[in-house]
């Protein structure tokens, strides 16, 4: 074929759509994957419950639009709710399990994670809920007409990521979480009350899970099972980026959901999720300690 | 007047190993105490039960007459404990300042106390203020070891717990830490000082002890000591 | 073990395995069933003991060797006329082995929560081909088959009534807890433990462990698909359900509530979830796992001996 046939096989539309649909995905994913980073950076913690965190996050929205009808409110109640939540999960179950065996704490959050989902199924039933979008409206790209919504989506997920990255390094708090993640026993030796480091941490991260879950809620429907989706994705994003790095899984997130976006314009969506999985097999045989981050040496 | 910081009849593990056999001391305030001993006697694990960082099985650890045994290392270090242990342990990927920040940022201090503290540490060392935005992990040895130091004074401590502090160090930076020592004890802070230098720990102290296979076998004013050497060359061999 | 606690344990062992067999002729059919259920899910979790009680390896994996063992045998009952016990086991065993080696290769270079997680995606993995790829499995809906017949080629045949069918999985089960208790009481178990216990020891003292863990998964791997094999006669359908990481996590709720790292544990384990599970269906219908979520969560924290620790410590006051 020459070089004009083949330019014209590809499909710039689609790709071109397709990019921006990969980098809204990956804001969403890169906030989610964000902090559960930070809680495992911090207390070497796998929270299994993380995606239930989101799934909470998405209900306490829907629940109050349905009295207020403000998406803003919703966002804010919904991320500070769960934070507390958070909070009081991380006081109630992990923190008896300081110092054990790590695994023990995957269980905890495994079961956690069964009690929240079961929770929310008996709460608001198996018919998923809709959280109507703060506004309509749209733009055309190329055949489509594109919600500005959707771009909204990715731009308060990097504010709020940069927001985060910018508490860590300035913030008086900020420098607490950083020394206690590189150094827990100095950091206690410096009189930074560590339990309450970790506690606020493990309640930022699942503040930042609520908030994609209302972010996310108007593009999918709300229902008691859209943690598990993602808690894989952040799962193999946390893995591919590093585990223990935020800049690696932000990286991480965007490339594998610019994959998936690409491999679902010729294969169902269903489908297209392999693409992580290869991705993240190709990781395990050659960078296994993460494709973004330096490998040491 | 009861000591600053007393360990009575200390037991501490670590895991099955038994590594402080019941060890008592204490430190009067504003003295400067020596621990002596061979490599694996217990004397790090001493201060770091005195720390909060271990804890005992046995025995108490009193502060200013209070039992403190069993407190997080966070509450010691807020009743005015610092801890300088072996290897340094800055925060390798914060700044100079960040590491200062992290003893400096504390309830009832006000902004203009901690701009003391900081200039009068920065006069201290000035190298530090010199690489103030540089990581920790950047510094030279005999640098991070006056980091070390430094962030702990940033606690205002009235006891400074100093594990080995001229380990590795060139013989100028030596005498550095000699006289930081000096300066903190003019300051009226009461140090601990664990060490393998036997000369320098017998001039800068007021008495030392002498421990062996988890127990403080010896116990006399450095003066004592500085003439009695036998004493020192049966539990250390120098 | 001493001659004494040899005989107890014999002792022991022999009156439960009575009353096992006892059970489908006293109880209804509904118990029956049951009974027949918490052995297989018994076996399940025993092959998950081998990972995380003897090697010290949470494993997340599980559902993909029980998914595949209960494909393969769906694969041999729907293919091959008529259909053969034996094969379903046979073609069951090839494809949780299979899934096992490829499990096994990737994840064993990683170490505890690494091998966890990565355990958990491959089983993830799996179930999108097994739940996308519609034409060979059946898709969302799964594969429903015939029971095959209690059959010696060329002897008898005779199908399975609810009786020798749960006589039959006894059987089996027994046999594979036999197996699996010599197993780790040989050498080869004593390496796992020492695994378990400290790795890098084991390695430094000149043990290939990659090889050990690999044979470990592979282990578990087959009897994991044993279980699944037998889960297919049984409910005579395959369904991606089963493949999807909660019944890995299932798994380890019941290793964890018998006792993990006693082989008996895990089925003890598997009865007091399924018990659970009966008891508060009553009252919070199919929200069971709220309160058995909770009970589960608070076992993690303050019984991580399990049931059968807390019982042994029990008995030695």
């Amino acid at each position: 074929m020459g070089i004009e046939q083949i330019l014209a096989a590809i499909p710039w539309e689609k790709i071109i759509i397709q990019t921006v649909n990969g980098i809204v995905t990956g804001m969403i994913l890169a906030l989610i994957a964000s902090g559960l980073t930070l809680i495992f950076g911090i207390m070497d913690v796998v929270n299994f419950a993380h995606g239930e965190l989101f799934m909470l996050g998405a209900y306490v929205g829907v629940v109050v639009i349905a009295t207020s009808g403000s998406f803003w409110l919703a966002l804010i109640v919904a991320t500070l709710v769960v934070a507390l939540l958070g909070a009081a999960l991380q006081i109630t179950t992990l923190r008896p399990l300081l110092g054990r065996d790590p695994l023990t704490t995957i269980l905890a959050t495994f079961g956690i994670s069964l009690v929240l989902q079961n929770y929310a199924l008996w709460q608001f039933g198996p018919v998923a809920r809709k959280i109507q979008e703060p506004f309509t409206g749209y733009f055309t790209l190329f055949y489509l007409e594109y919600p500005w919504y959707r771009l909204l989506i990715a731009a308060l997920s990097a504010a709020i990521i940069g927001a985060f990255w910018l508490f860590l390094k300035y913030g008086k708090y900020g420098v607490w979480i950083r020394a206690t993640t590189q150094d827990r026993v100095m950091a206690q030796a410096m009189g930074i009350p560590v339990p309450w480091v970790h506690t606020g941490a493990f309640a930022i991260g699942a503040g930042m899970a609520a908030a994609s879950g209302v972010l996310f809620g108007p593009l999918v429907g709300v229902n008691h099972a859209m943690g598990l989706d993602w808690i894989l994705k952040a799962f193999i994003v946390v893995v591919v980026g590093g585990m223990g790095s935020l800049g690696g899984s932000i990286a991480a997130s965007i490339f594998i959901s610019l994959l998936e976006a690409y491999a679902s314009i010729w294969v169902s969506p269903a489908q297209a999720v392999i693409v992580s999985f290869v991705v993240l097999i190709l990781t395990l045989l050659f960078r296994p300690t993460g494709l973004f981050v330096p490998t040491p040496k | 007047m009861e000591p600053l910081v007393a360990v009575e009849d200390v037991h501490t593990y670590y895991g099955k190993s038994h590594i402080l056999h019941g060890v008592s001391l204490h430190v009067d305030r504003g003295e400067v105490v020596g621990l002596l001993g061979r490599n694996g006697v217990g004397k790090s694990t001493t201060l770091k039960t005195i720390m909060g960082l271990v804890h005992p099985n046995r025995g108490k650890v009193l502060f200013a007459g209070s039992q403190v045994t069993g407190l997080p290392a966070h509450k010691l270090a807020r009743l005015g404990i610092g801890y300088v242990p072996e290897d340094r342990r800055i925060f390798r990927l914060l700044t100079v300042m960040e590491n200062l920040r992290t003893g400096l940022d504390r309830h009832g201090v006000s902004e203009a106390r901690k701009q003391e503290l900081l200039d009068k540490v920065f006069a201290y060392f000035p190298v530090l203020a010199e690489r103030r935005n540089q990581a920790g992990g950047t510094l030279s040895g005999g640098e991070q070891q006056m980091l070390a130091i430094a962030r702990a004074m940033m606690l205002e401590p009235k006891i400074i717990l100093l594990d080995e502090p001229t380990e590795g160090l060139m013989p100028r930076m030596v005498s550095q830490i000699r006289q930081i020592i000096d300066v903190l004890h003019r300051d009226g802070v009461a140090i601990l000082l664990v060490e393998q230098n036997v000369p320098l720990t017998l001039e800068a102290s007021d008495r030392v002890y002498i421990m062996e296979k988890g127990v403080v076998r010896h116990h006399a004013a450095a003066s004592d000591l500085k003439v009695n050497d036998a004493v020192i060359h049966q539990y250390l061999g120098v | 073990m001493s001659k004494r606690s040899a005989t107890v344990y014999w002792t022991g062992f022999s009156i439960i395995l009575a009353l096992l067999i006892v059970a489908p002729l006293v109880l209804p059919e509904f118990w029956r069933r049951f009974v027949t259920e918490i052995l297989i899910w018994g076996l399940l979790a025993m092959s998950s003991d081998i990972l995380i009680g003897y090697t010290g390896m949470v494993s997340f994996g599980h559902s993909a060797f029980f998914g595949l063992g209960m494909y393969g045998a769906a694969a041999a009952l729907l293919m091959i006329k008529p259909p053969n016990l034996w094969l379903a086991i046979v073609y069951g065993l090839i494809g949780s082995a299979a899934v096992a080696l490829f499990v096994a290769y990737f994840s064993t270079r990683l170490r505890d929560i690494y091998f966890a997680i990565t355990t958990l995606i491959f089983s993830q993995i799996f179930y999108v081909v097994i739940f996308t790829w519609t034409e060979v499995t059946g898709g969302e809906n799964g594969l429903s088959f015939r029971r095959p017949p209690l059959a010696i080629p060329g002897l008898f045949s005779v199908p399975f009534t609810s009786e020798t069918l749960h006589w039959f999985v006894l059987a089996v089960v027994t046999a594979s807890y036999l197996i699996l208790r010599r197993i780790t009481q040989s050498p080869f178990g004593m390496v796992l433990q020492s695994i378990r216990e400290n790795e890098g020891r084991t390695r430094a003292i000149g043990y290939a462990v990659e090889r050990y863990k690999i044979a470990a998964v592979m282990l578990s791997g087959l009897f994991a698909g044993l279980a699944g094999v037998l889960y297919a006669i049984q409910n005579r359908f395959a369904a991606p359900d089963f493949v999807y990481f909660l019944v890995s996590g299932e798994t380890v709720i019941f290793n964890v509530m018998g006792g993990i790292g006693t082989l008996v544990g895990p089925i003890v384990g598997a009865g007091f979830f399924l018990l659970l599970r009966e008891a508060f269906s009553r009252f919070f219908t199919e929200y069971y796992l709220i309160p058995v979520g909770v009970i589960f969560i608070a076992m993690v924290i303050f019984m991580p001996q399990g049931l059968l620790g807390f019982m042994r410590r029990w008995l030695n006051q």
